[in-house]
């Protein structure tokens, strides 16, 4: 009975101690934060980096690919039965993009997914991650109305629409002007011009024109002037020519359009901030409706050699993953479309893929499929590469698990600092209380009683410093977006920089268990570093401790 | 004051030396402590100093003894022995026909709780607990938080008629901070009677206090000895105390003077 109330009394009075478990406190509180916060990281990037990936795809090195892809699917059905939820077959190859910003040329590396838009988007979140509302239910490769991003100020078939318009009125206008430099009577048959519809300089933020620029015909003719009198215009004036649909009967640019394709949100765009308002703005180098060339190695060059094979798509739609890996270099189109550029398809109509993808129910462990699947088709007969996402983004996912347990490691290091310094202030509090512990024994209190005042004295100490901790630490995380508000508002500076992060709330999560073991841990501590003081105490001899002074 | 008459009749308090053990014979008086040839040094590394040199006594029961003797004679360790907070070198204790001196240590621990009452000379109150509290402490000791708030009530009865009897029945919910050394040393005696003992060591309980302070500390005792006919043993350096006493006992390097009470 003495020994709680002795616990209590000397909680209640001697405040010393309440602050040797202060670095309790914080360091619980600081565990519990952490582990949310990089939890809450781990789960987004994990979601991410899953996010255009399907959970196990079977890839083939072979420019010529798989050849009967069916087949390989129903044997993978039968291989994984009730666990399979979806496959589907891909094709992938690495390709050069090139289309026009401002009238100069932009040369990106992609990935080109040649995707199914029928099957792919079952495998992974890919239409999830569709810019335009109408392809996140439905996805095609059809130049959509409406429905884009708000980002961009105009998109789609309005945005095509008025850029042919452009470029129809500059053809006119040029071609006028040509015919009168050249003194020609009857119309061109074809006229390519430079685009020059928007003005190129420095400031890329300067508004777009409104109405089509008048045609400075002293500065930007200045090269047709000078090309040889000759009905025929020089082809050579415009090195992107081939990045333009033919301008014919059969095809009109305004109505109709290319082969879709749908890049990855970071092909085309920037963030950056306004120099003056130093806002963050978006730039976008090209839009839903702009046309870009892609430029990609054949799979049927003549005798094993390479050969090129070009074609002319347009942009329908981007896609964001928020996973800037990904958003930077896939671009997706249809798989037969694909094929068709490539020339995977042979003369009997059957149709090569380089990949399979798969989807499999929640819980099912991949490893044991990408094993199951290796056994079934070995690598070394079949040449295939078989991997799970966690496979390909194995550094990433591990760099970040070592991060998070050396962080876990660290912080407890710092508990267990508080641990030493619950050790030294218990030292004191037990020479303080010496003559106390000679007076009970004097009274008859047994060894184990001291014992347990001070052990349930540690107790409470690390109960109260790791419980406010906790609370400290949960309260933190649930208002982690106002102290980070709250924080750019004292400093004037961002802490999540809008332009390197994708999001603008900071993730948590926080595991119950964690906080349990967080929580638990260091109450363990702090009893442990009240275990020795105590024995201590309880070993005093009583007259020693009565004559102490 | 008024002495009853038993006690008129003074009783001898033996002396044995150590080299005659054997000759203790039981006197009409019962006695509540008996001590043979008690020996008692402290070791500092080398250095052995020899406290008690064969001290054999006998305490009559329901009357009340003085330890007289000079500062650093081994007063206060033969004290301590007889309360067993320290355990002698050689030579036995007896309180009543039952040995203590070599008890187990809970056994001790429950003998000091229930049967005797120590007091000292600072007091020794628990700064953090109030007057009320640090009277119940035994009691705290004694019982598990169930059976102590069972009997609660009952307890505290107990403390505060002891308090009243000790003249503090206002100041129960006072820290010994908030108290004078008269009232610390009053509250202090309560607290040694909360278990009813038999018997009642005190260190030089008015060592401590002033003429007037420690005269009513004394009147208090003799009190107690009268009315409850508790045995009370006390050591003091107070020659005026010690004359008060029923018998005196005189330590003189380690060994008990022959004394006339
Ligand atoms: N722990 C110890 N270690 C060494 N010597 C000790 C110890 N305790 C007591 N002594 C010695 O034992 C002797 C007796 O001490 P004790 O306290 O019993 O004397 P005392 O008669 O009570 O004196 P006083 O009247 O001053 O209180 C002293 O000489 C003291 O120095
Ligand atoms: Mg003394």
């Amino acid at each position: 009975m003495y020994k709680l109330l002795l616990a209590w009394r000397y909680l209640k009075t001697r405040y010393i101690a309440l602050a040797s478990i202060i670095s309790v406190t914080l360091g619980v509180a600081t565990l519990i934060v952490v582990n949310a916060v990089m939890s809450g990281f781990t789960h987004e990037m994990r979601d991410r980096l899953h996010g255009v990936l399907s959970d196990v795809e079977i890839k083939s090195a072979k420019a010529q690919g798989i050849p009967n892809s069916s087949a390989y699917i129903a044997r993978i059905r039968e291989i994984c039965g009730e666990r399979l939820e979806s496959a589907t077959a891909i094709v992938r190859c690495p390709a050069l993009l090139n289309f026009q910003f401002r009238g100069q040329m932009i040369n990106q590396q992609i990935m080109l997914v040649g995707i199914d838009d029928e099957t792919y988007s079952s495998v992974s979140d890919f239409k999830e991650y569709l810019l335009n509302e109408q392809n996140r239910l439905d996805p095609n490769f059809e130049l959509k109305e409406t429905g884009y991003d708000a980002r961009m100020e105009i998109a789609g078939w309005p945005h095509r629409r008025e850029q042919v318009e452009i470029e129809r009125r500059l053809q006119k206008q040029y071609e006028e002007f040509y015919r009168e430099q050249n003194g020609l009577k009857k119309p061109v048959e074809q006229v390519v011009i430079p685009r020059i519809d928007e003005q190129v300089g420095d400031d890329v933020f300067a508004p777009l024109p409104d109405s089509v620029p008048e045609l400075n015909t002293e500065d930007d003719a200045i090269v047709v002037l000078d090309a040889p009198e000759t009905n025929q215009i020089p082809s050579t004036v415009d090195p992107y020519s081939g990045q333009r649909a033919p301008i014919g009967d059969e095809f009109d640019p305004s109505t109709e359009h290319n082969v879709g394709i749908v890049l990855g949100l970071a092909i085309a765009h920037q963030k950056g901030r306004n120099p003056e308002t130093n806002e963050v703005q978006d730039i976008f180098l090209c839009r839903p409706g702009d046309d870009v060339q892609i430029t990609l190695p054949a799979a049927n060059g003549p005798g094993g050699n390479l050969r090129p094979a070009s074609a002319i798509c347009t942009v329908v739609d981007f896609y964001e993953s928020k996973m800037h890996q990904y958003d930077a270099s896939f671009a997706f189109l249809p798989l037969s479309e694909l094929q068709r550029i490539r020339g995977m398809v042979d003369m009997n109509g059957n149709r090569a893929v380089t990949g399979i993808q798969m989807k499999f129910k929640d819980g099912t462990n991949l490893d044991q499929i990408r094993e199951e699947l290796a056994s079934t088709f070995p690598p070394m007969i079949h040449g295939f590469q078989i991997q799970t996402w966690e496979d390909v983004q194995r550094p990433m996912l591990a760099a970040v698990e070592l991060e998070i347990t050396l962080l876990n490691i660290l912080l407890f290091l710092i508990i267990a600092v508080a641990g030493f310094g619950i050790l030294a202030i218990f030292f004191m509090i037990v020479v303080e209380k010496t003559k106390d512990i000679g007076i009970l024994k004097s009274l008859g209190a047994p060894n184990r009683g001291v014992l347990s005042i001070f052990l349930s004295y540690g107790l409470s100490l690390g109960v109260v410093g790791s419980g406010v901790g906790t609370v400290l630490g949960l309260i933190f995380v649930a208002k982690i977006n106002e102290v980070a508000r709250c924080i750019e508002w004292m400093t004037g500076r961002e802490v999540f920089d809008p332009t390197v992060y994708y999001f603008t709330e900071i993730p948590t999560i926080v595991n119950f268990w964690t906080v349990c073991f967080v929580a638990l841990g260091a109450t363990l501590i702090a009893v442990l570093a009240s275990v020795l003081p105590s024995f201590r105490a309880s070993r005093l001899h009583p007259v020693e401790a009565l004559r102490y002074e | 004051m008024n002495r009853p008459t038993a006690l008129s009749e003074k009783a001898i308090v033996k002396v044995i030396h150590p080299d005659d053990n054997d000759s203790i014979d039981h006197q009409t008086h019962q006695s509540i402590l008996t001590t043979k040839g008690i020996f008692k040094s402290y070791r500092k590394s080398n250095l052995e100093v020899p406290v008690l040199r064969g001290v054999g006594l006998e305490i009559p029961e329901g009357q009340m003894t003085a330890i007289v003797g000079h500062s650093g004679s081994g007063k206060s360790t033969l004290l301590h022995l007889l309360a067993t907070l320290d355990e002698p070198d050689q030579g036995e204790i007896y309180f009543g026909d039952r040995r203590i001196d070599n008890l187990s240590r809970g056994a001790r621990d429950r003998f000091r709780n229930q049967t005797i009452g120590i007091i000292f000379q600072f007091y020794h109150l628990l700064p953090e607990f109030t007057t009320l509290e640090n009277v119940l402490v035994p009691k705290m000791i004694e019982q598990n938080v169930f059976r102590y708030w069972m009997n609660k009530k009952k307890y505290i009865e107990r403390a505060t008629y002891l308090l009243e009897l000790v003249g503090l029945s206002h100041r129960l919910t006072h820290k010994p901070s908030e108290l004078s050394g008269g009232e610390m040393q009053r509250v202090a005696i309560a607290r040694s009677l909360i278990a009813e003992p038999k018997l009642l060591l005190a260190d030089e309980p008015t060592g401590n206090l002033d003429r007037e302070n420690g005269e009513e500390i004394m009147t208090l005792l003799r009190n107690l000895n009268q009315d409850e006919q508790l045995s009370i043993v006390m050591v003091t350096h107070d020659e005026n105390i010690a004359n008060d006493a029923d018998h005196v006992i005189r330590l003189e390097s380690g060994k008990v003077m022959r004394q006339a009470a």
